[in-house]
């Protein structure tokens, strides 16, 4: 059966040693969705970002994309597939220019060969070019163009999430995964940062699925949420039911679970 | 346009150095003993800047870069004695034998990490020194003399800026860069949609390549090879190991600078006769206590940062 979905999750379990991070979560993601994972701390959100992204093992379940399987393929071949995230503790290239982390993303669309390369044919410098020049596009969108030559660990922290975002962007993906995006922002860049991904949304048809405890910019942004807790999926809906949720109201206040 | 002039202008002073060398030599100024010095200097840049493609640039921290060097020695000495092949096919064998014991060796070793990749790598050089101490047709434990001495400097010279030229722009490349990220953050690297293990595997064969044109070199310098830690063994790849991480990391110049600074400070300190091993020793220490990320940390030296270095001299003055 055909489905619009782009993406689909089928009971996906994730289990480390006697712990199940991850417990039969199923839920789907229709093309250009802006939606949030929402939950306490320690309910496995980004587990399940990580069982994605092929960074960690799917112990049950199925993940397909665009119907493709993506169950326990390794996170570079995931990558190469579509999917592009960032990571809750910014994971940047530290040590090397914010130009090259973002050149570097472009790794799958480089066609030039080794020997190209090693003696630097037409093609290396027609293509070396071009790289740059989609890196510096993707730099403008986030508003970072002047920080090209600096060293990516030597920006301000809202910064580098933004240059995060702009690196995922490289990869030209269908799906963005935004684990933690707002997290030690200021309500300022916060209010920047909506707007941005707002953008990437209606401009790059993106579909976005983000993790976030800043309820204001969930609430403001997500057309979807889906609410984890203890690794179980407890309640999917729109901003307005998901706020009235018994369930969800106990989860994160507390009271007698079932 | 002003890239083709630094690019001439590099390839000019390449070519002055060289015809300096022989100028000087002709004239009798450079005894045969001091451009043995230059060769030798020429070989171990080889070996440094191989090495840092395999720890400073994709960060798999090897010592087992003798393994590599002895491979080519061995091979090319044993192709130009016993087989009458002519040097340059002989040193591009062992290049490519040594490339392709990197590709096996590299796929099971490089899933290790940090210690357990140095210890790894450490054996594989001695299961090759301990193959080579037992094949009677290198020599066996006796060494293998009788090597015709081919390797001129002249040659040495031009493997060795054929070596920088290619890591240099390997290094510039995608595939380089791909490396770069495996270093910084294997996790987030993988996520950009690179194959990390495919990148490892591919810098340490590159570099075992270069290791073994080195060796190909060496033993038709030297015309007598021994399997001995210090020729070929582990205290090689720590000689090796010591000029990269003194030169800095990630450095090519550094590693070209080192290896020549680490080549002809034992010639000088050869007039202290017994004190000569206290004082290299005293000098590593120095370099690491006041340049802990090594002489040139990371950074390159580049026509362009020389020029500006001279212009901001000058302007300095000019405002004084």
């Amino acid at each position: 059966m055909p489905t619009t979905a782009e993406l689909m999750v089928n009971d996906l379990s994730v289990q480390f040693g006697g712990l199940k991070a991850v417990n039969e979560v199923s839920f789907s993601l229709e093309p250009q969705t802006l939606a949030g994972l929402i939950g306490p701390n320690g309910a496995g959100k980004t587990t399940i970002f990580n069982a994605l992204t092929g960074l960690c093992p799917v112990t049950g379940g199925e993940i397909s994309f665009n119907d493709n399987k993506l169950t326990n393929q390794p996170p570079h071949t995931i990558a190469r597939c579509g999917i592009a995230r960032t990571f809750q503790n910014i994971r940047l290239f530290n040590n090397l220019s914010v130009l090259d982390n973002l050149r570097i993303a472009y790794h799958k669309n480089r066609r030039y060969s080794l020997l190209c390369g090693l003696f630097r044919s037409p093609r290396f410098h027609r293509e070396e070019a071009e790289i740059t020049a989609r890196a510096k596009e993707a730099l403008d969108l986030v508003g970072l163009a002047d920080k090209a030559e600096h060293l990516a660990g030597s920006l301000p922290y809202g910064e580098q999430r933004r240059v995060e975002i702009a690196r995922a962007l490289m990869l030209n993906p269908q799906l963005l995964l935004l684990d933690e995006p707002a997290a030690g922002m200021n309500p300022h860049e916060t209010q920047t940062l909506l707007e941005l991904i707002r953008q990437l949304r209606d401009n790059l048809k993106l579909t976005i699925l983000l993790i976030e405890h800043d309820m204001k910019l969930v609430m403001n942004l997500c057309e979807r949420i889906f609410v984890l807790d203890y690794g179980h999926l407890i309640a999917t809906g729109d901003p307005r039911s998901i706020q009235s949720d018994r369930r969800v109201v106990e989860a994160y206040l507390g009271g007698s679970r079932p | 346009m002003a890239n083709k002039l630094s690019g001439l202008l590099k390839v000019a002073l390449l070519v002055l150095v060289y015809a300096a060398v022989q100028f000087l030599e002709g004239r009798g100024i450079l005894l045969p003993y001091h451009v043995q010095i230059l060769s030798l200097c020429c070989i171990n840049i080889i070996l440094v800047v191989s090495l840092n493609l395999i720890n400073g640039f994709t960060g798999q921290f090897s010592i087992g870069h003798a393994g590599f060097f002895a491979i080519g020695a061995y091979l090319s000495a044993y192709l130009t004695v016993k087989l009458q092949l002519p040097f340059i096919p002989a040193i591009i064998c062992g290049g490519i034998l040594a490339g392709l014991t990197g590709l096996a060796v590299g796929l099971p070793a490089l899933r290790l990490r940090g210690d357990y990749l140095a210890i790894a790598t450490l054996g594989f050089g001695e299961i090759i020194r301990v193959i080579i101490l037992n094949t009677d047709a290198v020599g066996g434990a006796r060494g293998f003399s009788g090597i015709p001495k081919y390797t001129t400097f002249g040659l040495a010279y031009l493997t060795a800026i054929i070596t920088v030229v290619v890591i240099r722009n390997f290094v510039a490349s995608d595939y380089g860069r791909a490396c770069l990220a495996v270093r910084e953050d294997e996790i987030a690297a993988e996520s950009l949609g690179v194959n990390s293990t495919y990148f490892k595997v591919l810098a340490f064969a590159l570099g075992a390549f270069f290791a073994g044109a080195a060796g190909a070199l060496f033993s038709h310098y030297l015309q007598y090879m021994a399997p001995t830690p210090s020729q070929i063994g582990f205290v090689k790849s720590i000689d090796i190991l010591i000029m990269l991480v003194l030169g800095g990391l990630g450095s090519i110049t550094g590693s070209v600078v080192a290896a020549i600074v680490l080549t002809v400070i034992p010639e000088f300190l050869r007039g202290f006769a017994e004190y000569r091993m206290i004082l290299y020793p005293i000098l590593l220490m120095a370099v690491m206590i006041y340049r802990p990320s090594g002489l040139m940390a990371g950074r390159e030296l580049t026509l362009k940062g020389l020029t500006e270095l001279f212009k901001g001299a000058k302007t300095r003055a000019y405002h004084s």
